[in-house]
């Protein structure tokens, strides 16, 4: 058995699709340049006021009530997709037969979903999920399938030996002819696909020639052919162009939580989850603005026309407004910079995390959870300011790098296998650092210091333990060659009293200078 | 609240049954008080250790679900105490947390000390509203099991200015969580909403000196420095027994001032970190 999948009045479901402010309203698509803009598809509300297809856009803007909107290819291919995706939810044949659309393979889908017409609710069900309206068939051929689907509003389920009976009183539009083949059969008075049934085969092969043979055979519902499967696609693209460039965050955000609404619907649907999001915006050229001075005009003329933006996640996520709220974090610390006009938001598909949490293992942040909290803090302390310290390979004194901040399940697992630390039997002491190195004056006695100053304070060295020289990449710019020194120091706190601190000080031979490294706590 | 209680107990007294009085009660206080007739039993304390087996002994651990604050002046040895906590938490595979408000952290030492750096997620604030938002943004978020803030490095004349409901904040949301929230500082702020209070002191450092025939020759090393541990305070439920991490248990004794002297060893820091590096490379061969 096939499912033939038909969006009506495609073009208008697509504009719909990415604007669903637009659903209930009178809308009218236009495409073509100026001054010949025409209206290329209508909403039934606006058919019902007059607006007609082929009107010049001037036109239908004098009626009343009318939402005008260019047409949208980005909005059609996405629509196309999410079709696509539908399709594939539900079984791994399908065909791709035209933009608005296909067949579905449903053979052997009963003892998931149940008969045929729990098949056909199903994919009208997920159909709305996705913002589309169907119209689906269930017929025991390809053919049949298609041109029921076309004509006929809602589920049906045509049983096997009732296609002509069923398909008769159809318009043959449904059997999508040529423009001169539907002016000749108008011509002969043949409205209906039962008409045409009518008519002797071997006549109108003789006046209409194989193409008037194949209307025939479908509209008795006996054409039937093989089915051209289609290979399942793994990017999930949705696009946005925009009237008006939008510079705020919130009406931009607001946008973007639109299509990764959609995103997410497709991913579900094909049961998937985003691992990577990338955020594109073409951004409008900045010249209007900048026309003030030369030197703004420079820098927009270096202002790159598009910005983009990763979100690289730790776990594959397909909860809409978690992404949205990570987009949102992530334009806030780095705004696009000038108004955007064109949106577009790729995901990155992966299986759903399906592992178990260990039942011995101490408790973790859940990963969605902590990707939103690290963003939260990343937008206030900063992006480079929260991770993981990874030490590098060198003896340079404080070298690090910050990476991202993620220990997954099975990592925890794998380690709460390995053997149990070695208990350490004493405290290490620890040193605080200053960031940058605190400048100081010292004093010498011997190559020894026993005066420093540093931070407004003035200590007398009372133990000085070094030095430890350390040097290193001499073959870059970047080489250093330093001497460190542990002093205890005495510091004046009044009433005669002194007080004592240990300090990590070194001499830096490259600035020729001394410095504070930090203080043992 | 308590005044309209005994209002409303002297008016009805002696006229109804104890359940209508109880019911009209509960009205009356109703969208105030969430249960006033239903007695909140405490959870029993369960603490994790420090990793310092001293300080372990003085307090019987670092409480589960309260707020530990850790004070004393520069160079006390709260982060030599805080390394060891960052040690052991991050050893038993639990994800730590460190708001560090001034920047100070020094991953080389950390690493040295035991610490599982890939554990331990590090926040650099600047300034102390940063250090504010973004504790109370990992406290929110949930699933740590300590939260360190260190303010030892914010002026104690700022730490002051520090609203109490931040503390009160602070406390009410880790209360039925497990996570230990530690905040170094200067000077103790948070009153009674800290559930262990500790002050630090430093003693004489000690050093290990090799004779030489003149200062220059002489060789000395930082052998290391004894620190004073005073408890300041304990809040825990009277009569109830504390439940170590280690599966013993102490008996409580009531708030008291007890305090223990440390000797955190400096040689190793050095040899710790070469040690570690070393290991690193030859695990990268």
């Amino acid at each position: 058995m096939f499912a033939g999948v038909f969006a009506e009045n495609f073009l208008v479901q697509a504009a719909v699709r990415g604007e669903p402010g637009l659903r209930e309203c009178a809308l009218a698509l236009v495409d073509g340049a100026p001054p010949l803009t025409k209206v290329v598809a209508v909403s039934e509300a606006a058919q019902r006021i007059g607006v007609a297809i082929g009107m010049p856009k001037a036109t239908a803007a004098q009626f009343v009530g009318v939402e005008i909107r260019a047409r949208s290819l980005a909005l059609e291919k996405s629509a196309h997709a999410a079709l696509l995706d539908l399709g594939w939810s539900i079984s791994p044949r399908i065909e791709d037969t035209s933009a608005d659309t296909m067949v579905v393979d449903v053979a052997g889908l009963g003892s998931i979903f149940g008969d045929e017409k729990a098949i056909a609710g199903e994919l009208l069900e997920r159909g709305r999920a996705c913002g589309l309206r169907l119209n689906v068939t269930v017929a025991g051929n390809i053919g049949t399938a298609l041109v029921a689907a076309r004509g006929i509003a809602g589920a049906c389920v045509i049983a096997r030996g009732e296609e002509a009976a069923r398909l008769s009183g159809l318009p043959v539009g449904v059997l999508e002819l040529s423009l001169e083949m539907a002016e000749t059969l108008e011509r002969w008075g043949v409205r209906t696909c039962g008409a045409l049934t009518e008519l002797p085969v071997l006549e109108l092969s003789e006046r209409l020639g194989q193409d008037g043979v194949r209307l025939h055979a479908l509209a008795r519902g006996e054409a039937a052919r093989a089915m051209a499967v289609a290979e399942p696609g793994h990017t999930f693209e949705e696009e946005m162009e925009l009237d008006d460039a939008v510079e705020e965050l919130e009406p931009l955000s607001f946008l973007l939580g639109r299509l990764l609404d959609q995103l997410c619907a497709r991913l579900t649907a094909r049961a998937l989850a985003a691992s990577v999001i990338r955020m594109r915006f073409e951004l409008e050229p900045a010249f209007e603005k900048a026309i003030e001075s030369k030197k703004e005009i420079v820098r927009a003329k270096n202002l790159p026309g598009v910005f983009e933006r990763e979100l690289q996640l730790p776990v594959p996520i397909r909860d809409a407004k978690m992404l949205l709220k990570l987009a949102r974090l992530r334009l806030q610390a780095n705004p696009p910079g000038a108004p955007t006009v064109k949106i577009r938001i790729n995901a990155e598909a992966a299986r759903t995390r399906v592992t178990q949490n260990g039942l011995f293992l101490p408790s973790f942040p859940d990963a969605q959870q902590l990707e939103l909290t690290i963003a939260r803090i990343a937008n206030v302390v900063g992006e480079t300011n929260v991770g993981v310290a990874e030490l590098m390979d060198t003896h340079r004194a404080d070298a690090f790098q910050m990476k991202k901040f993620s220990a997954t399940t099975e990592e925890r697992d794998k380690d709460s296998r390995l053997p149990a630390m070695e208990k350490r039997k004493q405290t290490a002491i620890s040193c605080r650092v200053f960031r940058p190195a605190l400048a100081a004056t010292v004093e010498l006695e011997e190559g020894r210091p026993v005066r420093i100053c540093f931070s407004g304070l003035r200590g007398e060295v009372a133990v000085a333990a070094g030095p430890w020289k350390t040097s290193g990449e001499w073959w870059r710019e970047n080489a250093w060659q330093q001497e460190e020194w542990d002093l205890e120091l005495e510091f004046r706190a009044g009433r005669g009293q002194k007080e004592q601190g240990l300090y990590r000080v070194y001499y830096d031979w490259k600035c020729n200078g001394w410095f504070v490294r930090g203080v043992y706590d | 609240m308590e005044t309209a209680v005994a209002t409303f107990w002297a008016r009805t007294m002696g006229m109804k049954s104890a359940a209508a009085l109880r019911l009209e009660v509960e009205s009356a206080l109703a969208g105030r008080v969430v249960a006033p007739f239903q007695f909140r039993e405490r959870r029993l304390v369960e603490t994790a250790p420090t990793g310092v087996a001293e300080v372990d002994a003085l307090t019987g651990g670092l409480p589960r679900g309260g707020l530990t604050e850790i004070f004393g002046p520069v160079g006390a040895g709260k982060t030599s105490l805080l390394m060891a906590a960052l040690a052991e938490r991050t050893a038993a595979a639990e994800a730590c947390a460190l708001v560090d408000a001034r920047d100070a952290f020094d991953p080389e030492a950390a690493g040295a000390a035991g610490v599982r750096l890939e554990r331990l997620l590090w926040v650099r604030c600047r300034e102390i509203s940063q250090a504010m938002r973004a504790t109370d943004l990992l406290i929110q978020g949930g699933g740590f099991g300590l939260i360190a803030v260190d303010l030892s490095d914010i002026a104690p004349r700022v730490l002051r200015h520090v609203p109490l409901n931040v503390w009160f904040r602070w406390r009410r949301a880790v209360e039925e969580t497990q996570t230990i929230l530690l905040v170094m500082e200067p000077e103790a702020n948070a009153k009674t909403c800290a559930s262990l209070v500790l002050r630090m002191e430093h003693e004489s450092a000690l050093w290990t000196s090799t004779a030489g025939n003149s200062r220059q020759t002489e060789a000395r090393l930082l052998a290391g420095r004894g620190i004073r541990v005073e408890r300041v305070r304990a809040r825990r439920q009277e009569g109830t027994l504390m439940r170590r991490m280690d599966g013993g248990e102490m008996e409580e004794d009531g708030t008291s001032f007890e305090a223990k002297v440390v000797r955190l060893c400096g040689e190793e820091v050095n040899a710790e970190t070469q040690r570690a590096q070393r290991k690193k490379r030859a695990g990268k061969e």
